[in-house]
């Protein structure tokens, strides 16, 4: 139970670490990299919560997929040089707004739950999942996989060069 | 642990996001933004399936993994289009339906 714990807190550090890394670099790699190193501690955080195939899905989709697709994007459209698009002159009031989201939710947070402690005690067994997505939640997953094949096509109708 | 540790770390993740989507001005960073708010709400759902014991969480966690993968792909392509046709990435020198 104590490796548990440990485990928790590393992954849970290492996530909001990464988090504030990628808002606060001048870097759009280094942002693209420490988005990766985020996702990734979640991945452990969810397995950790006993979801382990939603972690394993997590590090395919996210950091194979979709960091990679961002790393493309970065290098397809490097800026010419002059002055480097970063942030905007909105920093100060961006700042307050941030902290004041963070301080309401951890308010709320705290009076719903305060000291009441979570127990990992259920692993989630991926054939259950699978079960439930292939007769309750059939529908969904039809319309997820229409969606997907959409968002493809608009992808190539807005790329293609004509 | 307490529940509200996990909870805490969803909170921060998605106020660093909303500081993001508010100060970036490259439109991949703005994306990735995005993509903390959306994983901080996914944090969420995996602790709540534990607290409460239900799959349920886990399963619409795996509907937004295939819906964020969606947006990804449109969003960068509407950032090369932008790239493409004005030479920048800027999200703020998007003006074009501005009255």
């Amino acid at each position: 139970m104590i490796v548990r714990q440990i485990a928790f807190w590393v992954l849970a550090g290492l996530s909001a670490i990464s988090a504030l890394f990628v808002v606060l670099t001048r870097n759009v790699v280094h942002a693209a990299l420490g988005l990766a190193a985020a996702l990734v501690a979640a991945a452990g955080l969810f397995i950790l919560f006993g979801a382990e195939f939603v972690g394993l899905a997590q590090i395919l989709i996210y950091v194979g997929a979709v960091v990679i697709l961002f790393l493309f994007g970065i290098m397809l459209t490097s800026t010419a040089p002059g002055r480097p698009v970063v942030d905007n002159q909105q920093k100060g009031m961006a700042f307050l707004v941030a902290v004041g989201v963070f301080v309401v939710l951890a308010i709320g947070i705290v009076a719903a739950y305060g000291r009441r402690p979570l127990r990992l005690e259920v692993a989630f067994a991926t054939s259950g999942l699978g079960n439930a997505l292939f007769t309750r939640w059939i529908l969904p997953f039809e319309a997820v996989s229409v969606l997907l094949l959409a968002a493809l096509v608009g992808a190539i109708v807005l790329a293609r060069k004509d | 642990m307490p529940v509200a540790a996990p909870l805490l770390l969803s909170a921060l993740m998605f106020a660093a996001g909303v500081y993001g989507v508010l100060v970036r001005r490259h439109g991949v960073m703005l994306l990735m933004s995005v993509e903390l708010m959306i994983n901080a709400a996914n944090i969420n759902l995996i602790t709540f399936s534990q607290l409460l014991r239900d799959p349920v969480g886990n399963i619409v966690v795996l509907f937004i993994l295939a819906v964020t993968a969606a947006e990804v792909g449109i969003g960068i392509a509407i950032v090369m289009m932008l790239y493409r046709q004005r030479s920048t990435v800027a999200v703020d020198d998007l003006q074009l339906m501005k009255w």
